[in-house]
């Protein structure tokens, strides 16, 4: 296939299926507990200069706790895949903690506006940018979950978004069709939220899935946070629900409420006001440093946080704004 | 006469658009509401896609997220991006809405930055699914103000294909045969694509404002259709349906 155009954007991780199957081939499958916290769990699985994939969606099951103990052990030069990263890259953003990310959305919360502070970061000329759309990001982590070192797809053509983009383009050799060739992804560690997990990793979760399967199975290393661990004989009960299967699992680790203030489905709601709170703190400098010092540096976990913020009676009435019962008689 | 407002206009006239039985990728806002408005009114059986992977949800609530627990709430699927785009990209999608900070006059829009890109003066979100949607929906709408600094001449970048550069460019680019944009709602006009240039067109004026007022109101020269028709005024049933179950938060009809 003859390269007709290739965009200007850097590719930050290497799309070569062997090397990745070389990784996959030292990595342990032995069915082990792998329960731990989630600081040794990013101190032992993110190093300085990794790539990071986060899931979820628009702090939708996204790993918030995971978030903040990556900006809290102040992690340095780290990739990013941004897919409609909205809070989890405003906090990724306000700890300084990545210099590249491969940009599909990011900097604004969707309807709420956009984050003060991932985009004086973006702007600031510190971080290296390569731009995606969101579908071809869900595809760049499914070619590397299928071991090959890219997918052809359609969109992305004739627009500035692949001209900055690492993408080619090339003609299909059985149908003569421009095609968008992009490169495999594949991230060097990445956080999913999930609902149930057993300590083996076996992880499953509720509502939409986004490409949280593909960037598991893309990821070399995977760290699972959960609301809550279940026995293995739950998970075993009801295997066709398991989306994560262990063997690609390195850590799990239990935090309740890990995705606040966003939001987990038939579990808790969103915490708009909170989350307006962070908007509002971003603006000035000084108050947003005295803002992270008192959420996040000063915190010991995640727990401290969410006790910092109204806490479980916060949770409670989160519960219920999922539920829609907010409007109901106690 | 009924008294509406602006965004309430645009919503009805989006939703005029939605056939029943259609598909349509909506975002959250306004695109949201024109799709829930139009399965109230003269498609129950429209069917609403969320990026993100919900699939024809009985939306209780406006959703604030593209994946929120709204967005696939007593729906048929709570799917993933893939189920979504790969449909797209099948062909199985009619329309989806789309917006962006600026559009130019080929329906192209820019959602990635404000002056260079290199050094933006402000950085936006860029694509998210945008791009996708646009390359692979049969007919992309979009419902915007009417105003000079989003109608522009040339975009400071091109984040989502319209028709290109007009004539054959969207089809020599590779992109999906026979889809593009479709309709643009502002709130004074309603515009199309005129077929062979595929330059925008206004095609019917809304009510209160003349062909020069939208002009005026853009930053290059619009095609026009010779004898303008009015664009009906929203309804006292529609408005009924707008305010009272699809937005009566006025979350987005408020703004």
């Amino acid at each position: 296939m003859d390269v007709l155009e290739k965009g200007s954007g850097a590719v930050f991780t290497d799309p070569d299926p062997d090397k990745l199957r070389a990784f996959f081939q030292t990595k342990s499958r032995i069915k082990k507990d792998k329960t731990m916290s989630l600081a040794l769990a990013v101190e032992t699985f993110v190093k300085d200069g990794d790539y990071l994939g986060i899931g979820g969606f628009g702090a939708n099951r996204t790993p918030i706790a995971a978030c903040h103990e990556i900006v809290r052990q102040k992690k340095k030069h780290l990739g990013f895949a941004g897919h409609t990263s909205t809070h989890d890259m405003q906090i990724l953003s306000a700890g300084r903690v990545y210099d590249r990310i491969d940009m599909a959305y990011g900097v604004g919360l969707e309807a709420r506006g956009l984050s003060g502070c991932s985009r004086k970061y973006l702007e600031s000329g510190e971080v290296k940018v390569s731009e995606w759309s969101n579908y071809a990001l869900s595809i760049r982590l499914q070619a590397a979950a299928m071991g090959v070192p890219f997918l052809p797809m359609r969109s992305m053509l004739g627009t500035d978004t692949f001209r900055f983009s690492g993408a080619v383009a090339a003609n299909c050799p059985f149908t003569g069709k421009k095609m968008a060739l992009v490169p495999a992804l594949s991230p060097d560690v990445s956080f999913v939220h999930v609902h149930e997990a057993d300590i083996y990793g076996n992880a499953r979760f509720e509502g939409i899935a986004v490409a949280d399967i593909e960037l598991a199975n893309a990821s070399k290393r995977l760290v699972i946070t959960c609301e809550r661990i279940v026995p293995h004989e739950e998970i075993a009960r009801e295997p066709h629900k398991t989306q994560i299967p262990y063997f690609m699992v390195d850590a799990v680790c239990e935090v309740p409420f890990g995705a606040y203030p966003g939001t987990m489905p038939n579990a808790y709601f969103s915490d708009e006001p909170h989350l307006k709170e962070w908007m509002a703190e971003e603006r000035d400098p000084e108050a947003f440093a005295q803002f992270l010092e008192e959420n996040i540096y000063g915190c010991k976990d995640f727990q401290a946080y969410i006790d910092r913020n109204g806490g479980m009676e916060k949770m409670r009435q989160l519960r219920r704004r999922e539920f829609m019962t907010d409007g109901e008689a106690e | 006469m009924t008294d509406y407002n602006q965004m309430e206009m645009m919503i009805v006239i989006a939703a005029r658009e939605l056939e029943n039985g259609a598909t349509v990728g909506v975002g959250t806002g306004a695109p949201c509401a024109a799709a829930m408005l139009a399965q109230k009114t003269a498609s129950p059986d429209l069917v609403i896609m969320f990026e993100a992977g919900g699939i024809s949800p009985d939306l209780p609530e406006m959703p604030i997220s593209v994946g929120d627990s709204r967005t696939f709430c007593k729906a048929s699927m709570a799917g993933s991006m893939s189920t979504i785009m790969s449909s797209c990209a099948r062909g199985f999608v009619d329309y989806t809405f789309l917006g962006g900070a600026q559009i130019d006059m080929y329906g192209n829009l820019n959602s990635t930055t404000i002056g260079d890109w290199e050094s933006p003066k402000v950085r936006l979100p860029g694509s998210g699914g945008a791009n996708d949607f646009a390359s692979f929906c049969w007919k992309m709408m979009v419902m915007t103000p009417q105003d000079k600094r989003r109608f522009v001449e040339k975009l400071d970048f091109l984040t989502t294909p319209g028709w290109l550069e007009g004539g054959d460019s969207r089809k020599n680019s590779g992109l999906p045969e026979n889809a593009g944009p479709h309709k643009i709602i502002t709130n004074m006009a309603v515009m199309d694509f005129e077929p062979e240039s595929k330059r925008m067109r206004v095609i019917s004026l809304n009510p209160g404002y003349t062909f020069e007022d939208v002009q005026d109101n853009c930053g290059f020269a619009l095609l026009r259709l010779e004898d303008l028709p009015v664009t009906p005024a929203p309804t006292r049933e529609e408005l009924s349906i707008l305010r009272t179950q699809v937005d009566p938060g006025r979350v987005v009809i408020g703004r």
